[in-house]
């Protein structure tokens, strides 16, 4: 990693997987902002632009995820963001970013199941940042 | 006011007659059904134009007399349940041998009008068949949409039961590697949450374990004289252990009769998921009020706290499935978010309404109304 912290906003209701996430992150040298919810992410890049978002799907709604998403592209259509969840293939819901119509609606960069391995985490965070 | 098809075949025009003369005015009303029903009568003279009139008009109700010109009405039950068709069949003979009745029985018919009959007991015995084909038909509806929300809670399920592995899995990968230092001490913070989270999915666990006694088939023969009184004790008496810690005060109130028919699981999950709500989320010292009452319509339950109280949005969600009202107040309360959807499925299931009214920081009170089922209607649908 160069010298430049990189700041990634963390957005997850599960309070153990936010504290794992932002744990793993700061150890890999991210500057780290960890919110509980869609409400309070949504502040957080009111005020300030992260690097990189790491947000969960399901949190206050079903879909927190995909609205955190949409606004913070909105806001700042740089930052790449990432999807994480734990709604699986096996429950039905497949979804990916994979061809460009969805690509169109769901403004994730990336979508990880969750349980991934922190270095997997932070490999992808690298990837996208292009470090 | 909704209509029954009732087909009677009987080789007497005169029972024919009267059968349609009487069921003409005569209409059932039934405490919990939505609307009153009226009859059509439609009449065959023989077993065969009977299976006739069955596969084109399809009625829900057949009178059938056994003793026929050609083929006997025991053939007739027998052409019914054969092609599994929905109707209630009762036999209406003058001289019922044991062996037909065993016969007739045994194929699905369900009464015996003997003849000659009053209009009294005719009237009586098809309020009865009414009621029973109404409980039947609730019953498959209820089993159809059963179904649905099975497979919907199944999806959420799996997201909800691997939330709690991946945090304990997390935790223990850090002790793993030693990536909070050599000392145990370090990882007392992450030992209490994997804890917590294993409490947590017990108790998910054992409300699963309620959802699937919940079968959405209401079986009659599992129904029951309830003692109010005793299952408000027994929940009492479950969640003290708990109770006493938080220093909590039960208040309990029946009036009336305090007996109602029912399945006791189904009501055990409604006193026991209200009433160990009332003191998880109560504050320390605080009241929990339940007041039971009963006449001959309806049973009343209401469960009152003082503890932490939820807003309007919050009450809105609050009986779907695996929404747990999330803030800091709940943070270290566990649940798994299925106790009161399941509540309230089981009142929906006696077609009963549940509702609940909040003030943040006051209390809370849930209030359940179920229509009472009357004592003798059960025993004869038994």
């Amino acid at each position: 990693m160069n010298s430049k912290k990189y700041t990634v906003l963390v957005a997850d209701d599960d309070p153990d997987y936010l504290f794992q996430v932002a744990y793993h992150l700061r150890k890999c040298g991210y500057e780290v902002m960890a919110v509980e919810s869609q409400a309070e992410a949504e502040h957080v890049f009111s005020k300030m632009r992260p690097d990189i978002a790491v947000f969960d799907l399901m949190m206050e709604s079903d879909d927190s995820g995909f609205i955190l998403c949409y606004k913070l592209k909105r806001l700042y259509p740089g930052v790449p963001v990432i999807l994480a969840t734990a709604v699986a293939r096996e429950t039905g819901v497949t979804f990916g970013i994979s061809s460009e119509q969805e690509r169109d609606w769901i403004r994730a960069d990336l979508y990880l199941e969750k349980g991934v391995r922190p270095e997997q985490l932070d490999q992808a965070i690298k990837q996208l940042l292009k470090i | 006011m909704a209509q029954l098809k009732v087909l009677v075949v009987d080789d007497e025009p005169g029972i024919r007659s009267g059968v349609s003369r009487i069921l003409r005015t005569f209409h059932v009303t039934y405490p919990f059904m939505d609307e009153d029903y009226t009859f059509e009568v439609l009449e065959a003279a023989t077993g065969e134009e009977g299976i006739e009139i069955i596969d084109r008009e399809m009625p829900d109700i057949l009178l059938l007399d056994n003793k026929l010109p050609g083929i006997q009405g025991v053939e007739v039950l027998e052409y019914v349940r054969k092609k599994s068709y929905d109707i209630v069949v009762a036999m209406i003979t003058s001289y019922a041998s044991l062996d037909v009745a065993v016969k007739a029985h045994s194929d699905g018919a369900i009464d015996f009008i003997p003849k000659p009959f009053t209009p009294q007991e005719l009237k009586a015995s098809i309020e009865q068949i009414t009621k029973q084909q109404y409980l039947r038909r609730i019953t498959q509806k209820l089993r159809v949409e059963g179904k649905k929300v099975r497979f919907q809670f199944l999806s959420v399920l799996s997201h909800e039961l691997k939330a709690p592995l991946n945090a304990i899995e997390g935790y223990l990968r850090m002790m793993q590697e030693r990536q909070l230092g050599d000392s145990l001490q370090e990882y007392a913070s992450a030992i209490d949450r994997s804890l917590q989270r294993i409490e947590g999915m017990r108790n998910l666990i054992m409300d699963l374990l309620d959802f699937t006694k919940v079968n959405f088939e209401r079986q009659l023969e599992k129904m029951q004289e309830i003692d109010l009184r005793e299952m408000a004790s027994l929940a009492v008496v479950t969640v003290s252990p708990y109770a006493i810690q938080k220093d909590i005060h039960f208040v309990t109130d029946i009036t009336g009769c305090g007996k109602i028919w029912a399945d006791p699981n189904d009501f055990e999950i409604i006193f026991n998921n209200l009433i160990s709500n009332a003191v998880k989320y109560n504050k320390q010292g605080g009241t929990v009020t339940i007041s039971v009452g009963c006449d001959d319509i309806e049973f009343n339950l209401s469960v009152a706290d003082t503890g932490i109280g939820m807003n309007p949005d919050e009450c809105g969600m609050l009986f779907e499935a695996f929404s747990r009202i999330k803030n800091d107040k709940t943070r270290n309360i566990s649940g798994s978010g299925l106790g009161l959807s399941i509540v309230k499925k089981v009142v929906e299931l006696y077609h009963g309404v549940i509702n609940v009214e909040s003030v943040p920081d006051k209390g809370s009170v849930f209030r359940v109304t179920i229509p009472k089922i009357q004592v003798t209607n059960i025993k004869a649908e038994l």
